[in-house]
């Protein structure tokens, strides 16, 4: 299923998206293909693998740690290829990989091999529009939706400019900082999503930061979709019932309890 | 033709950009442009020049060595005579005196440009990283000097190794975070400054110490630098009545060399770059990035890279705390493929033996860092004897005193 048609169906169902985010490799190769498959029969709406780096920048401690096992467990662009390719395709998959591993493939290879093996998205976190030119030429070559990330930081042409590059969705940092949970969806979060809406009529998912399901639930009303990593990828590394968490970061995406505030529209791309 | 100048989006040749989440993009828009601005302002070039004359000690002087280069015995060697007299062949290698520098090293160039500028864009807070401790050091005191508040990230690896500098940069009121991530060694502190700047990134500048990361770092630390190149110039020129035949710096991130070279780019004089060849040339154990590394990513700019087959940031080795990085300013990787600047590199041992045979014969303690230059430069003296050479003597040794002494 491409990114596209999954917004389809949600919106038609009058739901977020739920994006849930694991790392390769991590506690153990085996447990992260195994928990790929519980996140997508437990709700997740989209699943975006992370592969391992040496040098996660944009990353908090929790990710950073889960990355240093899976690269420690030999997790590589093979690896995650190969589990992309054991899923049914019902759930779109992203991958969430910094430029360096990628470019050493080479940017053709790299998205070409992704689109092959059932990847529907891609996410460059240290890739900013400005130089993403080969790469953009590339993925819309090869049907791959490359997705660009927004801050709060950005001025609004730059805004601008990332939404027009962006394909599938919008992924917008609720905060300046790095990945990880917060006790409280930060402050502003929801005034920048607005002022993205006002850009794009792409999908907007909102992301970092993002652990509970009270901080999914609000956000919902404002974004089409919710990205929610650290707080999985903890539960991973604790052996917590992922199929539960999934499950009730899951139900908070459902809007029908309350009026919608600012509603998707329009079509994905 | 050697492009001097990055081009607008900050590519020398087909080396650097600007690769970083876009948290911090617009924030390198702002310095960019303040940086130019600044750049232009006759009231900044004359306060940058009144720092570099009355606090950090410039113009540094540049020193023949008569007995270093000379002989070819060990350390300890007297050449004869004890005096030595100017023969026909000789070599006739200069110091440029960077360790005379305030705080001990080169880096206090940058620094007190770069916190001039943090000051005019009205940053309160500055951070910085540092692997030797020299760039912690000269930006703490930079910070010191305006009253801004200072934090610097160091590997915890290096804050063992060179416990003096942290010493040095608490006195000054800085705060030093010890990195525990990764190698524990400079990348490490640049990713976890990297991800503060993240944070914080609204009243933060951050300062980085080498000719490395996103643009405009690259240029911008070099240009702060270029005034060691600028300088020796005119001196060589009184001393020599001419240009030197080589220069000699070593290569780290490469500020200290781009800072001697650029201004000698766009004459015939040689330069060699001198990295780290730490154990020998196996993956790990070195940080010889230019002689072994690819293209690839880091710390916000394509440039070499010690890398492994997937795109994973290599391992470093030097028993110099400031060259122990994979990576390399992009710069000296489109120097390096134009051919215009020869790189090569000095094994630990070779640079311990030079750091103790300038100590010995000319009463110098040169950093771990530019004994490497001082290694390479001997050797050079020894197979092409009869040229003039400039060695950057780019930090004092007193911080590796533990290291050459044999107790770390
Ligand atoms: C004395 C000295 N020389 C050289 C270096 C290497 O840096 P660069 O290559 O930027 O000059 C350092 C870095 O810490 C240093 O302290």
């Amino acid at each position: 299923m491409t990114l596209s048609e999954k917004w389809e169906e949600l919106r038609s169902r009058n739901e977020a998206g739920l994006v849930a985010y694991l790392m390769a490799g991590h506690p153990t190769l085996d447990k992260s293909f195994e928990a790929i498959r519980t996140l997508a029969e437990n709700g997740a709406d989209f699943i975006e693998i992370g592969l391992p780096f040496s040098d996660p920048i944009a990353d908090g401690p929790v990710i950073q740690e889960a990355s240093n096992i899976g690269l420690a467990n030999g997790a590589d662009l093979d690896t995650v290829l190969g589990a992309a390719r054991s899923m049914d395709g019902r759930v779109p998959l992203i991958l969430m990989s910094y430029l360096n591993p990628l470019h050493r493939r080479g940017v053709n290879r790299s998205v070409r091999g992704l689109k092959a093996a059932g990847f529907a998205g891609l996410i460059i976190p240290d890739l900013p529009a400005d130089e993403a030119g080969d790469w953009m030429a590339a993925s819309r070559k090869a049907g791959l939706d490359l997705i660009f990330l927004a801050a709060p930081t950005s001025p609004p042409e730059r805004l601008a400019k990332i939404a027009a590059a962006s394909s599938g969705f919008v992924y917008c940092v609720s905060l300046t900082g790095t990945t990880g949970s917060r006790t409280a969806v930060a402050a502003g979060a929801e005034a920048f999503l607005r002022r993205m809406r006002g850009r794009t009529k792409k999908p907007l998912a909102v992301g970092f930061g993002v652990s509970t399901p009270e901080h999914v639930k609000r956000l919902s009303r404002v974004a089409d979709g919710v990205i929610v990593g650290s707080r999985i990828v903890r539960a991973a590394a604790q052996g917590e019932d992922l199929a539960a968490l999934v499950r009730s970061l899951k139900d908070a995406t459902r809007r029908d309890a309350g009026p919608k505030v600012c509603g998707p529209r329009g079509g994905a791309r | 033709m050697i492009p001097s100048q990055p081009d607008r989006r900050g590519y020398f040749g087909s080396y650097g950009g600007r690769y970083v989440p876009d948290t911090v993009f617009p924030a390198l828009d702002e310095l960019d442009r303040a940086y130019r601005a600044a750049r232009r302002d006759p009231a900044f070039r004359r306060e940058l020049g009144d720092l570099l004359r009355a606090t950090v000690g410039r113009p540094t002087p540049l020193t023949r060595v008569l007995r270093f280069p000379a002989g070819t015995g060990k350390a300890g060697a007297r050449p004869s005579g004890g005096t030595v007299r100017r023969r026909r062949g000789e070599s006739r290698m200069y110091l440029k005196r960077e360790d005379l520098c305030h705080t001990g090293a080169h880096k206090i160039n940058n620094t007190v440009g770069q916190v001039l500028l943090a000051r005019r864009m009205g940053k309160r807070r500055v951070i910085a990283e540092t692997g030797a401790g020299q760039h912690g050091v000269a930006t703490a005191t930079a910070c010191a000097l305006f009253g801004l508040k200072c934090t610097v990230y160091m590997g915890s690896d290096d804050v063992k190794r060179q416990a003096m500098n942290v010493y040095r940069m608490r006195l000054l009121g800085a705060e030093v975070v010890p990195v525990e991530s990764g190698t524990r060694t400079l990348k490490d502190a640049i990713n976890e400054a990297m991800r503060d700047w993240v944070t914080r990134v609204r009243d933060t500048y951050y300062c980085i110490g080498s000719a490395v990361g996103p643009h405009p770092y690259p240029l911008m630390v070099r240009d702060f630098q270029s005034v060691i190149g600028l300088e020796a110039k005119r001196q060589i020129l009184k001393e020599e009545g001419r240009l030197p035949d080589l220069l000699v710096a070593c290569v780290g991130g490469g500020s200290n060399a781009m800072g001697l070279f650029h201004p000698f780019l766009d004459t015939d004089v040689a330069m060699v770059g001198v990295e780290a060849g730490g154990r020998g040339p196996q993956p790990g154990r070195h940080g010889a990035t230019l002689c072994h590394g690819r293209p690839g990513i880091l710390h916000g700019a394509l440039s070499y890279l010690l890398q492994d087959a997937k795109g994973q940031v290599l391992p470093t080795h030097s028993v110099s705390a400031g060259l122990d990085y994979p990576g390399v300013g992009p710069e000296h990787a489109c120097l390096k493929d134009s051919g215009r600047v020869r790189y090569t590199s000095v094994p630990d041992d070779a640079a311990l033996e030079a750091f103790h045979r300038m100590s010995e014969l000319e009463g110098i303690l040169p950093a771990l860092e530019s004994s490497h230059a001082l290694a390479y430069a001997l050797r050079a003296c020894r197979r092409s004897p009869g040229r003039v050479l400039i060695v950057n003597l780019s930090g004092r040794g007193d911080k590796d005193l533990d290291i050459a002494g044999g107790r770390i």
